[in-house]
């Protein structure tokens, strides 16, 4: 049922077939295996190239050219100078710093709070499925929603949080640090039920009998949450931190329905839209979805090849 | 292990868990329930002072949310049966099948996971005013589809993995072709995986706003994410904010009657493909 779970499963391949692998000419039924394989697997991908790997390429061909919508005749090859306009633009290293800001606390946060609440799911007996019920209501509700519900609570003229707090008139929204407070607020409360049920599958999968064990020779509650539990779900713990630091990374609808990127709370998602569909500069906003593109490469290979995140648990290949 | 006085500490730090959960949603219903002429003030209070419906008589009387939540069932109802459709086959192919280009997929469903959407909407943008699908239900069907695919193929692949595949055979040993075997054995045992997988790709499509705004401009296809921006009071003087509450208590009922309904299968297809889409 678990990533955990699944993994000897995947990884024991079937005799038969790799008997059949060495054998020089296929037979007649592992060439129809073949072909039943690739006939079902072809209309996923006709549409993942469709739809992700030819508007890269797209993109890429059209960041090197300046174009924008409401000057179509202009269209012009300009080689890498778009890109060299993003980059030394401070608006770029701006966005940059937004978003890292807000991936990094938000996802330390969440790894937290989430290792505390699968906790709480995993030790709670009473009332067991209604907690787990209760989280996935946040799970489940739309982005925008939640932060509209955090911007009111918080907002001057509608919001509570400044009476309860006894913070009278001041502007959350008015200055940087405080917009992205806000902002991680409701990042976290959206998205910490997804990191802690993955990390709930993670803690199940912890032998019990090593906890028993560690209790047995003398260890205290910490320590067997340091030496033992922690360690064991090391897998668990990377892959939930890969997903949602790429997910965080990526976050356009909290910023957008909360500041509107106004006091230099733009994303590197935002800013993509903004130059792309709201100033439909397809030029250098091309440039800018490649740059955030490599970005995310750059992340998922520091986490992959650096942090060695084993991925074959959630490829389910083995 | 546990003694009556720690499980009972549990169930107290469960409890702040649901308070946690609920307190926004609180917040949510009690701001909707707000008269839209008198709510705003120098010290607001968490509670409505005079209970009103208003908000709710006026978005069921906007055009600009009706049409938006028929899109956006719409929509997602139909994205989410063709993303698991289509991931149905893969996901039995790469569960059961030996054949080149397997590993392949796999990765390529894992790099969509990673995908920034926003590096897309520039390209779609342009392709799609092209292709005159910009602004139309399919034009937001084709990515979202696309986009649920990686979980929709992992999640069922987990779950079709613990199959008793022999039933297959032993299906095709009384003479069956594996096309009848996937047909007429696995797919019945097949079908609360499938099920499962829907509700969370069903979430995911409700959910998506960056393409949502991106590609549409009228009522025609603009699903209730980006709808919800488009609010404006009744007069130029009302503020939209109760209204916006009240189309968000709306459209949130009905995640919390799948929740409801399907607490178990979620969690488990949530643990099972490990992702999010």
């Amino acid at each position: 049922m678990t990533t955990v779970a699944a993994r000897p499963e995947a990884a024991s391949p079937k005799p038969v077939d790799v008997g059949r692998k060495k054998k020089p000419a296929l037979t007649e039924r592992s060439r129809h295996e073949r072909r039943l394989g690739l006939s079902l697997s072809a209309p996923a991908f006709i549409v993942m190239i469709i739809v992700t790997a030819y508007p890269l390429i797209y993109a890429v061909v059209l960041s090197l050219y300046r174009y924008r919508l409401t000057d179509p005749q202009g269209k012009k090859f300009v080689g890498l100078s778009n890109y060299v306009t993003v980059l030394t633009d401070p608006i770029w290293w701006n966005d940059f710093v937004t978003t890292a800001v807000i991936t990094i606390v938000s996802v330390v946060v969440e790894l937290v709070l989430g290792f505390c609440f699968a906790w709480v799911m995993y030790r709670v007996i009473q009332g067991r499925s209604l907690v787990r019920t209760g989280i996935l209501v946040p799970y489940g509700i739309i982005t925008v929603v939640s932060a509209y519900i955090w911007r009111y609570a918080f907002q001057l003229d509608s919001g509570f949080v400044n009476q309860w707090l006894g913070m009278e008139d001041y502007n959350w929204f008015g200055g940087r640090w405080s917009s992205m407070f806000v902002i991680i607020m409701s990042e976290i409360w959206k998205t910490t039920p997804f990191i802690s049920l993955l990390l709930l599958a993670g803690l199940v999968q912890v032998p019990m009998e090593l906890q028993e064990a560690a209790e047995v020779d003398g260890a205290t509650a910490w320590q067997r949450v340091y030496k033992v539990t922690l360690p064991n779900m090391k897998a668990a713990i990377m892959v939930a931190l890969l997903f949602r630091t790429l997910d965080a990374w990526r976050i356009f609808d909290n910023p957008f329905v909360m500041t509107n990127g106004a006091n230099n709370t733009e994303t590197l998602s935002f800013l993509a839209y903004r130059q792309n569909v709201t100033l439909v500069n397809l030029g250098a906003g091309s440039a800018v979805s490649v740059l955030l593109f490599f970005t995310v490469v750059v992340i998922a290979f520091i986490f992959i090849k650096g942090f060695k995140t084993d991925l074959s648990q959630v490829r389910g290949d083995g | 292990m546990a003694s009556r006085r720690t499980s009972s500490w549990w169930t107290v730090w469960g409890l702040l868990i649901l308070v946690w959960a609920a307190f926004p949603l609180a917040w949510m219903v009690s701001l909707s329930f707000k008269d839209p002429n008198t709510f705003r003030s120098s010290t607001p209070t968490f509670l409505p002072k005079d209970w009103s419906w208003a908000n709710y008589d006026s978005v069921f009387s906007d055009s600009l949310f009706t049409s938006a939540l028929r899109n956006s069932f719409g929509i997602s109802i139909i994205a989410t049966t063709l993303s698991v459709v289509v991931a149905m086959f893969a996901a039995y192919a790469i569960a059961r099948l030996d054949f080149p280009l397997k590993k392949v997929l796999l990765s390529m469903a894992l790099a969509i996971a990673m995908f920034p959407q926003a590096a897309l909407v520039g390209p779609l943008f342009d392709m799609w005013r092209r292709l005159g699908i910009y602004d139309t239900w399919i034009g937001l069907i084709i990515p979202y589809l696309t986009f649920a695919l990686p979980l929709s193929i992992w999640t069922m692949s987990a779950f079709f993995r613990q199959i008793p595949w022999e039933m297959e055979q032993a299906a095709q040993v009384d003479g069956a072709t594996q096309w009848q075997a996937f047909r007429k054995v696995i797919v019945p045992m097949a079908a609360p995986g499938v099920f499962t997988t829907a509700i969370l790709t069903f979430f995911f499509c409700w959910n998506e706003f960056l393409l949502a705004t991106s590609l549409t401009s009228t009522d025609k296809a603009r699903t209730v994410p980006a709808a919800l921006t488009f609010f404006t009071g009744q007069s130029q003087f009302q503020s939209p904010i109760t209204s916006i509450m009240a189309a968000s208590v709306v459209v949130t009922i009905p995640v919390v009657i799948i929740v409801l309904l399907f607490q178990r299968r979620i969690v488990a297809g949530l643990t099972s493909g490990a992702v999010k889409g």
